[in-house]
Parts: C-alpha cells; sequence; structure tokens
C-alpha cells in the first residue's frame, strides 16, 4: 500500500495539468489564505474591542465552545442548498465554501484576539494611560502588540480548521487537495486519497511552521524574553554580556 | 486521634465520589451501546453479519443517489413482508465502493443497472439492447454473486444541457457536440472522470474532448443548479430525474449507444438467495417500469417524501407488501 | 417542523449511534493517553516525540483516516469500528499533550509533600498527581468530545450511519429540514457531553468546590 501511495505522489502526470497536485495545492492554499485574512479581519478587531471595554466578554468565551461543536459539513450542505441557486457563474460554488471557512475561522481568532488583550499586564496598560494615552492609541501601541502571541495562536489555530473544512468543501465541488481525497473516494482509488491526505497534513504542518516563524518575527522580544545578552544597569560593576534563555519559543 | 478521623473520611468520601464518576461514565456508554445494538443500523451487529453467524438476515445496501434509495426500500420491504429479516445499509457510496462491501459481505443485496453492472465486471463489454446485456451480465457476474431478474424500468445515463444551450449550438444529439466540445466544461460525479461510460466513453465512442470536466455530486442538486448557473454547459443526469421535466432540460439523444440498456436488476450474493427471496424480488421486477419508477423517484426527491414511505405504499398498491 | 415530528425515532437512533461513536473513543483515548501523558513527563525526550507525533496525527484529515484505515487494519468497510478507532486516534492525539501539560500543572511542593508523607511514586502518582491534573485533564477531555462529535458527522461519506447522514439525505434530494436538524442535534449533543464530563469532573474534585475552609 505504502508503495502503490509512494507511486501515486511521484507520477509526474499527477503533477501537472488543471487536475494536478500543484494547481491543487495552490487552489487550497487560495482558499484557506483568503478566507483566514477576512476572518481576521472581522475577528481580531471584534477581540481587541470586546477585550479592551470588556463589553460582551461572556459571548466571546461561549461562542468559541459553541463553534467548535458545529459540524462543518451540515454547515457547507445548508449554504449550498441555500446560496447556490442565488448565485450565477463560478461564485456559486466558491461562495457559499468561502463563507463556512470564514464563519469557523472567526471564533479561534476572536477568542485568541481576546485572551490576548485580556492577558496585556495591567501595569503596562496602567503606565500607558500615566504616559498619557487615549484608548484607542493604548489598544495600537500596547495591548495589540503584547497581545500578539495569543492572536497568532488563535490565527493558527483557525488555519488548521480552515485547511481542514476546505479539504471536506470538495464534497460541494470546491476544488483543492480534498478533490483526491473525495474523487479518490468515489471510485475507490485508495493511494489518491491517501496521496491526498498526506498533502493537506504537509500543507497544514508548512503552513503553521510559516505562521510559527512569523509569530517569532512579529512579536516583541520584550515579551518572550528572547534576549542574546542581559542588560545590566550597573555600570560599576564589571558584567559581561552573557547568553540568556533559548533563542526557540 | 480525633484529628486523623475526619481525614479519613474526607479520603473515603472522595475515593467513592471518583468510583461513583468512573461507574457512572462506564454505565452510560454501556446503555448507550446496548441501545445502538438494538437498532437495526446497529455498529455491533455489522461485524456479525460478515460471517454466517447471523444466518437468514439479509442486508440491503444502495448507492448515495434518491433513487437508489428508494429501490433498496422497496427490496427491503417486500422481502420484510415475506418474512425475510431485513437490515439497509443505505447511502453507501459509488459503486466502486458497495461492490467491495458486497463480496466481503458487509451488506447481500443491492439494486443495479444492467448495463453499467456489465461494463463495471466485463472490460470489453459490447451489448446495447436490454436482453443482450442482460445475458452478457448474467455471464460476467463474479462466482459468488448473481443477478435475478430484470426489470422493464430503466434509468440510464445521460448528457444533458440547458433549453438555450441546445438552441444556440444547435444539439438534438451528443454527437452535435463535437465541434463545440473543447470550449466547454462538462460537470458529472466524480467516477465519470475514469469511467467506461464517462468521460473516456464520450472521448472513445464520440471523440468529444471537453474544455474540462467539473466533478460534482451523482446526479443531485449540484448538478443541477451547476447547469442551471453556468457553472457547466452539459452535465450527467439520470433520465427518471424529475428535475430535467422540471428545468426544461434537453437529454441529448445518444444514437451509439455509449450507455446501454440499464434495466434495474438486484445483484445480491448468491449464497443468500431462498426461493422465498427471488420469487419476491422478481416480483416487484416484474411490476416496475420507467414511467412508474419516474413518479416514485419525483415523490422521494420533489415532494420530500421518505423512501421508505414511498417504497410501502408501492408495494402496498401492488399487492407485495 | 413537521418533518421532526415524523421523524423523531429516526432522529433519536441516529442520536443513539453518534454518541457511541463518539463517546467510546472519548473513554478508549483517555485510557490511552493517561499512560503516554505520564511517560511525557516523565522522560523529557518523550515530551517532545510525544508532542510533535500527536500534532502529526491531528493534521490528517478525518475523512482520510476513515476510508485508510481499512486497509491498514484489515477490517471490513462499512464497519463502524473503522471510524471508533480513528476518533480514538484523534482523541489520544488531542489528550496526550492535556495530560502531560495536567500531570505538570501540580506543583512541586504537593508532590515533595506526599514524598516526604511516605507516598511512594505509584501511589502518588494515584491518589495526590492524577487528582489534582483532573481539572486540566477535564478540559482537554471536553475540547475533544465536542471536537469528536463535529468530527464523526463526517463518516456520513462513507456510509456510516449517524446523525451526519441527515446531511447526506437532505442534501441529495435538496432539502433542507433534515439538515438544520442534523446540525442542531450535533451541537446539543456536544452541549450534553460537555455538561456530563463538567459535571463528573465536578464529583471528582470535591476539593475545588468546597464551602468554608477548616478552622
Amino acid at each position: 500500500m505504502i508503495g502503490r501511495i509512494l507511486a501515486w505522489l511521484t507520477d509526474g502526470a499527477h503533477w501537472q495539468g488543471s487536475d494536478g497536485i500543484t494547481r491543487r495545492l495552490l487552489e487550497h492554499l487560495a482558499y484557506s489564505l483568503t478566507t483566514v485574512v477576512v476572518a481576521a479581519l472581522i475577528a481580531i478587531p471584534l477581540g481587541l474591542y470586546i477585550g479592551h471595554t470588556g463589553r460582551g466578554r461572556v459571548f466571546v468565551v461561549n461562542l468559541v465552545g459553541a463553534a467548535r461543536a458545529i459540524p462543518s459539513l451540515g454547515l457547507l450542505f445548508i449554504a449550498v442548498l441555500w446560496l447556490g441557486p442565488r448565485l450565477n457563474g463560478d461564485i456559486a460554488f466558491l461562495a457559499p465554501a468561502g463563507i463556512v471557512l470564514v464563519v469557523l475561522a472567526i471564533p479561534p481568532i476572536l477568542s485568541g484576539a481576546y485572551a490576548g488583550v485580556e492577558s496585556v499586564e495591567p501595569n503596562a496598560r496602567d503606565a500607558a494611560k500615566g504616559m498619557g494615552m487615549r484608548g484607542g492609541q493604548v489598544v495600537r501601541q500596547v495591548e495589540l502588540p503584547c497581545a500578539l502571541p495569543l492572536i497568532m495562536s488563535g490565527i493558527r489555530s483557525g488555519t488548521l480548521q480552515v485547511i481542514a473544512t476546505a479539504t471536506i468543501a470538495a464534497v460541494v465541488g470546491l476544488g483543492g487537495l480534498g478533490r483526491f481525497l473525495i474523487d479518490g473516494l468515489a471510485v475507490r482509488d485508495t493511494p489518491q486519497t491517501a496521496s491526498g491526505a498526506i498533502l493537506v497534513a504537509l500543507l497544514a504542518l508548512a503552513v503553521d511552521m510559516v505562521l510559527a516563524l512569523v509569530q517569532r518575527c512579529m512579536v516583541s522580544r520584550g515579551l518572550t524574553g528572547r534576549y542574546r545578552t542581559v542588560q545590566v544597569f550597573d555600570h560599576d560593576a564589571d558584567i559581561e554580556a552573557t547568553p540568556t534563555a533559548p533563542l526557540l519559543q | 486521634m480525633t484529628t486523623k478521623e475526619p481525614k479519613q473520611r474526607e479520603i473515603m468520601m472522595k475515593r467513592t465520589r471518583i468510583a461513583l464518576a468512573v461507574t457512572a461514565v462506564t454505565a452510560l456508554f454501556g446503555v448507550a451501546a446496548c441501545g445502538s445494538g438494538s437498532g437495526s443500523n446497529d455498529p455491533l451487529a455489522a461485524g456479525a453479519s460478515a460471517g454466517t453467524a447471523v444466518t437468514g438476515t439479509v442486508v440491503v445496501g444502495s448507492a448515495n443517489f434518491p433513487e437508489s434509495s428508494l429501490l433498496a426500500e422497496i427490496y427491503a420491504g417486500a422481502l420484510s413482508a415475506k418474512g425475510v429479516k431485513v437490515a439497509t445499509k443505505l447511502n453507501i457510496g459509488s459503486r466502486e465502493t458497495y461492490i467491495p462491501a458486497l463480496k466481503d459481505g458487509s451488506i447481500d443485496l443491492i439494486p443495479e443497472y444492467t448495463g453499467v453492472l456489465d461494463q463495471y465486471f466485463n472490460k470489453d463489454a459490447k451489448a446495447t439492447t436490454a436482453d443482450a446485456v442482460y445475458a452478457e451480465l448474467k455471464a460476467a457476474v463474479p462466482a459468488t454473486l448473481t443477478v435475478l431478474n430484470k426489470s422493464a424500468a430503466e434509468d440510464k445515463d445521460s448528457v444533458v444541457v440547458t433549453k438555450e444551450t441546445a438552441a444556440k449550438f444547435k444539439l438534438k444529439s451528443i454527437a452535435d457536440l463535437g465541434p463545440q466540445a473543447k470550449n466547454l466544461t462538462l460537470g458529472g460525479p466524480p467516477e465519470w472522470k475514469t469511467r467506461p461510460t464517462g468521460v473516456p466513453g464520450l472521448k472513445k465512442v464520440y471523440n468529444l474532448d471537453f474544455k474540462t470536466f467539473r466533478p460534482l455530486d451523482a446526479g443531485g442538486p449540484l448538478s443541477v443548479q451547476a447547469l442551471k448557473n453556468g457553472q457547466v454547459d452539459a452535465v450527467n443526469l439520470f433520465t427518471t430525474d424529475p428535475s430535467i421535466a422540471d428545468n426544461g432540460f434537453v437529454i441529448l439523444n445518444d444514437p451509439k449507444s455509449l450507455f446501454a440498456a440499464q434495466n434495474v436488476v438486484p445483484l445480491i450474493t448468491k449464497s443468500k438467495v431462498t426461493p422465498t427471496i427471488s420469487a419476491a424480488l422478481d416480483a416487484i421486477s416484474a411490476k416496475l417500469d420507467t414511467a412508474t419508477l419516474g413518479q416514485l423517484v419525483k415523490e422521494v426527491v420533489i415532494d420530500k417524501k421518505d423512501p421508505a414511505v414511498v417504497a410501502k405504499e408501492f408495494l402496498t398498491k401492488n399487492g407485495l407488501g | 417542523m413537521t418533518w421532526l415530528r415524523d421523524h423523531i425515532g429516526e432522529v433519536l437512533g441516529l442520536t443513539v449511534q453518534h454518541t457511541y461513536l463518539a463517546g467510546v473513543p472519548l473513554i478508549l483515548g483517555l485510557l490511552i493517553a493517561l499512560p503516554l501523558g505520564w511517560l511525557a513527563r516523565r522522560y523529557k525526550g518523550l515530551y517532545l516525540l510525544l508532542i510533535v507525533g500527536t500534532g502529526l496525527l491531528y493534521t490528517i484529515p478525518s475523512l482520510a483516516l476513515f476510508i485508510i484505515l481499512p486497509f491498514l487494519l484489515g477490517t471490513e468497510i462499512l464497519n463502524p469500528i473503522n471510524v471508533v478507532i480513528a476518533m480514538t486516534i484523534y482523541t489520544v492525539a488531542l489528550l496526550v499533550r492535556t495530560v502531560a501539560d495536567g500531570l505538570g500543572s501540580v506543583p512541586d511542593v504537593v508532590s515533595q509533600s506526599a514524598t516526604a508523607m511516605g507516598y511512594r511514586r505509584g501511589r502518588r502518582l494515584i491518589s495526590v498527581e492524577l487528582p489534582l491534573a483532573v481539572p486540566v485533564i477535564s478540559a482537554g477531555l471536553r475540547v475533544a468530545a465536542v471536537s469528536n462529535v463535529s468530527i464523526v458527522s463526517v463518516a456520513a461519506l462513507i456510509g456510516v450511519q449517524q446523525l451526519g447522514s441527515l446531511f447526506t439525505d437532505g442534501f441529495d434530494r435538496d432539502f433542507m429540514e433534515p439538515i438544520i436538524v442534523g446540525v442542531i442535534a450535533c451541537v446539543l449533543l456536544a452541549l450534553a457531553f460537555d455538561g456530563a464530563i463538567l459535571g463528573l469532573t465536578r464529583l471528582a474534585t470535591p476539593w475545588q468546590h468546597a464551602g468554608k475552609p477548616a478552622s
């Protein structure tokens, strides 16, 4: 079986053409990135607002739990049956699935943004207010940067969710790597299905690693303690710079 | 001494609570397992029917489209009326999925169509008329399986276009698509990409090279929607599909008989056949014709009635249930 | 909602099967994750290996695992046991890290006091560390339960009967009611699992909501 799967994956013909792995991979990436970006544009400001003002926090806390319970397959079918007939052209395939993907990606990102703002040290907030910053400035210059680790964690979680759901969306005619699973399932071509599965898993891992890298670059070193040297403000003592905490998070 | 006793009581209470919790959880799932065990689609009996342990129970399967479920319910209802123990496993998937299930004993009986089944078992299938196809099929079926009498009712694959497309390109038959095909998108179930009646067949018999093939579903709402919305120019629908008439679609003629005769026929594991079973199923095949089948499918798909209910009405009306 | 009224028996039957397919893996998964999580805690090298390994498992799309397992295990294609095993794998993948973190959340002071009181390692684990880890483990279990209920519905695509079958049946006939009923039933079932685990946790951790402190 492993042999057949490897044979399928290494077959050059499977990589080319409108049905090929390359095309499907790019489609899957496109669906995932677009929907996560849209979801983030909605969820991050909302989460920052809720965290900063404290309004609607009960709603957020319960939303994430409830959202995890919603079966994505059912939501996809409802969206296609309801929205499909109302649209024309290719958008009739993309829009329903796209909306469902965005809806499923919002809760983790929202939760991350909200939890991130909540976790900001009260002292930092006080200091900012003490420095004369007003509400909006506090959010932009203090809370947002401090919340970044949890926001990124929410984005990573949301992205994984989207990649997984986009795979199932092939059942309602979407392209992407899920096509190998569904088409393979239809004709019982197990090497194709297995290859599709492996590719999705690899894609998810790769994207997660890239996001982890982004997280490392974006998050301020003050938060992670990733200093190469220890700054000690004691000019009298003869203290050498020493490497401290490991660079890996 | 007095300080020790309350602590020991606390520890005992804690242990009791944990024990209670564990027992409750186990009991909960024990009940669920037993509860599911009494259902007709229970997971536990699935393994049992694989062997000959539970003799006499016939498991009727169906493919993943409503007409197949309807036919399966009709078969199940008729057998049940004659005292045979039945269980149903509906919506299994495409032929490539349920034939192995038939072979390994997960299911025993499934409604099929002569032409496509013949092509599935026989790579060199040539027959196109009803009786010739049936004879060829009988010869091609693997040793452990068999087909009973065929019905007059037919449901064929077809290539369907909208009224507008037919008018625009003056389409009456599939052959007329020839010059246009390279600009057109074809839609169909995912299995059409490789099936002899699908894309390869259209190329071999009619020399059609479509611009793209979009995998959709087995003649379901996705295919109908795609044709209506213009996402595909031609789509595979089943001839008994009520949506064709509902939407004014045009079925293109098949002069070269790519889609050979497709009579409804029961495919059953040979070892499960008994005189009662074959009599009951043959009686159904005798009473079923294309018009009736089309009407029944309409009730399931358009009127949204339960396949089981529609099946029961059919059987009662014909004295079979 | 006349459809629901006419089909309440069928929906309940599917719910029971869904409970079985989502619930049994929870128990099995927990039983497997407990020793694995303890091992991860005990041997630092194993921690990284297990976490990465289980993280990898979790990225495999559920549909793919359902399809491939019959080939790997030699089980019958339509046997729901494939779903149970696949869901157990996902549950273990989620819980190993939770168990390890849960055991890690027990303050060192407590473990050391237990040792000082004469508890040996085994008894300390069972009587002290595990009970104290229950809150964290139960939080992970609740997440696993809710995910399981949602993932099991995908098995409808391979013909396994559970609440997801309402989705495929409705979609095939362009029929919204069964799908909506199915979605609501799934959410309610997930809430029920969540509540049950929460309740059992409360039973198992009386000290967390004990009233007055000892005087």
